[in-house]
């Protein structure tokens, strides 16, 4: 993994003094908060509905486990014993006070970390497949990559006020894992013809409330060419992109008013002229830190315990089920752990959770940790050898649950029982449905299912690609759940299509439980997924399966 | 006919906590919205909020909110500012637990 250079340190800590001094001077009042505003978001801090909340990146999702332990103290000693995974892979913690944010900023540096462009309209973390380096179907470890892009975006002065914000994906696989076409930038990893590796890159995907899936810019780019051509593509539209109109300022608005050929001709031409300026020195610090991404050395030994354990214990098989992926080592597998215990929040996990999970990492795995869009936690580097005690140790820290992938594995954004812009909540809701299907016991038999809920139209819990998709609005005064249905966020993604009115707090989970239990009519076998059902047979009878009434209503 | 004025409260985040306040007659922040000053007056309601705006080494983000005149004080009318009364509704933290 990617340590910390001396000029990263030194980086890092002038950014804590500087916000130190921000800080006193908001606090004596020699800034007004419209000014000190911006200052506090370039270092990730918003106030939000009952407190402020620091927003901590996680790059591409990876951490250690000095890091996880660290995150696990500063939870302890300025905030409530715990914090937030989001879909961005960051932490954040919801309460923290003002004047101990500098002292959380200097614990996070002690260990490599910091709340650098985790907001403002500026390069954001990069995030990346959270089984990189570990996946089976992969062409490179992205993250490599995903740590030159932090580098080189990371108070770049061209790209610190840009129309508005911008996020970067990567993947290395085939499997796209990192919702890479609902970014600014997806970057994923292909072959040429002579069997090179490049990137197919794809820009102008994004969420929010004019969701769009990315386009092809180039099909594939060059390795080498990757500093120049995204710096080419950001420099295009930070000329280009509006800056009227805040809801039209990402670049999926521009791309979308200039056409893709137009923003093609652009990008091409800044490469051309910025592309000479490249003279190797991004690739031999590219080596240097693909050399830190060296895999771990891995173990050889028998599996046969796992494969006994496996029989024994039901448990244990049915969490091996859901929550393992396969590993590209012989032996090993990608462990999922779930953060999303039937009726707890999704993404939350506590100071004490963090540390057995860096204790778990650091005996079983390679010392290594990421965080999942998903919002849940993954030992990427397990044997299967181990696999059996690493799960006992799950269970006696309440993380066990085997719902990965299923009905109540949901995304949820902190919507507004934290968020200032939410318009509604999202986190009760998605309490509620997975302690329904907990109840109901149908979780496994219903299969692979996403569902994404977003307490507002900006869609941090990207609803729009959840097989369904959950939004929250405010329609006059009452807390009101429109359901959309279809979306997918993997290589294959789709918008999800509006079902139809709004739901209630009260009726939304109903619904739901509706929808899923009359899907479990409609497939055709036990292997056709929600999604593939969709699909075959489009929204019609989804639709008379949630509105019965309406459907009787016609039909008299 | 003028259309009716909803009375208001000013409400901000007190600014080292950043947790919801309401300013009080006596230009004080209260945490406890019942004692917050109600205002039936607009132009007064606009000048309270330019006053309460200017104390910027004590809170930030002041707005106007409506609120109904209940019989302990003054109530929050939408949920948003109901929920910022009490604090979220995953866990017992913020005011739900403080105030009491």
């Amino acid at each position: 993994m990617y340590t910390y250079t001396d000029f990263d340190e030194a980086f890092v800590r002038s950014r804590v003094a500087q916000f130190r001094g921000q800080v006193e001077r908001r606090i004596d009042g020699s800034l007004t908060e419209d000014e000190f505003k911006p200052l506090r978001l370039m270092n990730g801090l918003y106030l939000q509905l009952h407190a402020y909340m620091l927003r901590v990146a996680v790059p591409y999702g990876t951490l250690n486990t000095a890091q996880m332990r660290q995150l696990a103290y500063i939870a302890d000693r300025w905030d409530k014993g715990y914090g937030h995974f989001t879909t961005r892979q960051n932490i954040q913690y919801n309460w923290p006070k003002l004047q101990d944010v500098p002292d959380m900023l200097e614990a996070l540096a002690d260990v490599g970390m910091h709340a650098i462009q985790t907001s403002g309209n500026t390069i954001r973390n990069v995030t990346a497949d959270h089984f990189a380096g570990a996946a089976a179907d992969e062409i490179e470890d992205p993250r490599a990559i995903a740590e030159l892009l932090r580098q080189w975006s990371t108070d770049h002065p061209e790209f610190q006020f840009l129309p508005r914000k911008f996020k970067i994906a990567v993947t290395g696989a085939a499997h796209d894992r990192a919702v890479t076409k609902a970014h600014d930038i997806g970057l994923r990893m292909v072959r040429n013809d002579a069997g090179e590796p490049g990137f197919e890159v794809i820009v102008g995907g994004g969420l929010g409330r004019t969701p769009m899936v990315g386009k092809v810019l180039r099909a594939f780019l060059p390795k080498a060419d990757l500093l120049p051509y995204c710096e080419a593509i950001v420099s295009v539209y930070n000329l280009l992109g509006r800056r009227d109109n805040k809801y039209k300022a990402r670049i999926k608005i521009t791309l979308h008013e200039n056409g893709l050929e137009r923003i093609q001709e652009l990008v091409e031409e800044r490469f051309n002229t910025i592309r000479a300026g490249f003279t190797g020195h991004d690739q031999a610090l590219l080596a240097e830190i693909e050399d830190a991404f060296a895999p771990p050395a891995f173990a050889h030994k028998p599996t046969d315990g796992y494969e006994a354990a496996r029989l024994a214990n039901p448990a244990f098989r049915s969490w091996t089920d859901t929550n393992l992926a396969d590993h590209k080592a012989d032996g090993y597998a990608i462990v999922s752990i779930s953060i999303k215990k039937h009726g707890a929040t999704p993404g939350d996990a506590t100071s004490d959770q963090m540390r057995v999970m860096a204790d778990l990492a650091e005996q079983y795995g390679h010392g290594e940790l990421r965080i999942s869009h998903e919002q849940n936690v993954i030992l990427p580097h397990v044997h299967k050898a181990d696999l059996a005690k690493v799960y006992a140790a799950l269970r006696e820290a309440d993380l066990a649950t085997a719902n990965i992938g299923l009905a109540s594995d949901i995304i949820a954004c902190p919507g507004m029982d934290y968020c200032a812009l939410a318009t509604a909540r999202s986190i009760p809701i998605a309490q509620e449905i997975a302690t329904r299907f907990d109840e109901l016991k149908i979780e496994h038999e219903i299969g692979q299912l996403k569902i994404k809920i977003s307490g507002c139209i900006n869609a941090c819990g990207h609803h729009h690609v959840g097989h369904i998709g959950i939004l929250g609005l405010d329609r006059a005064g009452v807390e009101n759940y429109q359901i959309t249905l279809g979306g997918d966020g993997t290589e294959t993604t789709t918008i999800g299509e509006r079902a139809g009115p709004g739901f209630s707090a009260e009726e939304i989970v109903p619904a739901i439980e509706r929808l899923v239990t009359g899907y479990l009519g409609l497939r055709n076998d036990p292997e056709e997924t929600f999604l593939q059902t969709y699909r075959r047979l489009g929204l019609a009878p989804f639709k008379a399966i949630l509105y019965p009434a309406e459907d009787k209503a016609n039909a008299a | 006919m003028p259309r009716t004025f909803i009375p208001k409260v000013v409400t901000a985040n007190a600014l080292l906590e950043g947790d919801a306040v309401w300013l009080t007659e006596a230009d004080t922040w209260t945490r406890d919205i019942s004692e917050a000053e109600l205002m039936t007056d607009e132009a007064h309601a606009d000048l309270r909020l330019l006053e309460a705006q200017s104390r910027i080494d004590e809170i930030a983000g002041a707005y106007l909110a409506d609120a109904n005149p209940g019989s302990d004080g003054p109530e929050p009318m939408h949920f948003r500012e109901k929920f910022r009364t009490r604090g979220p509704s995953n866990y017992a933290h913020g005011k739900q637990v403080e105030l009491s």
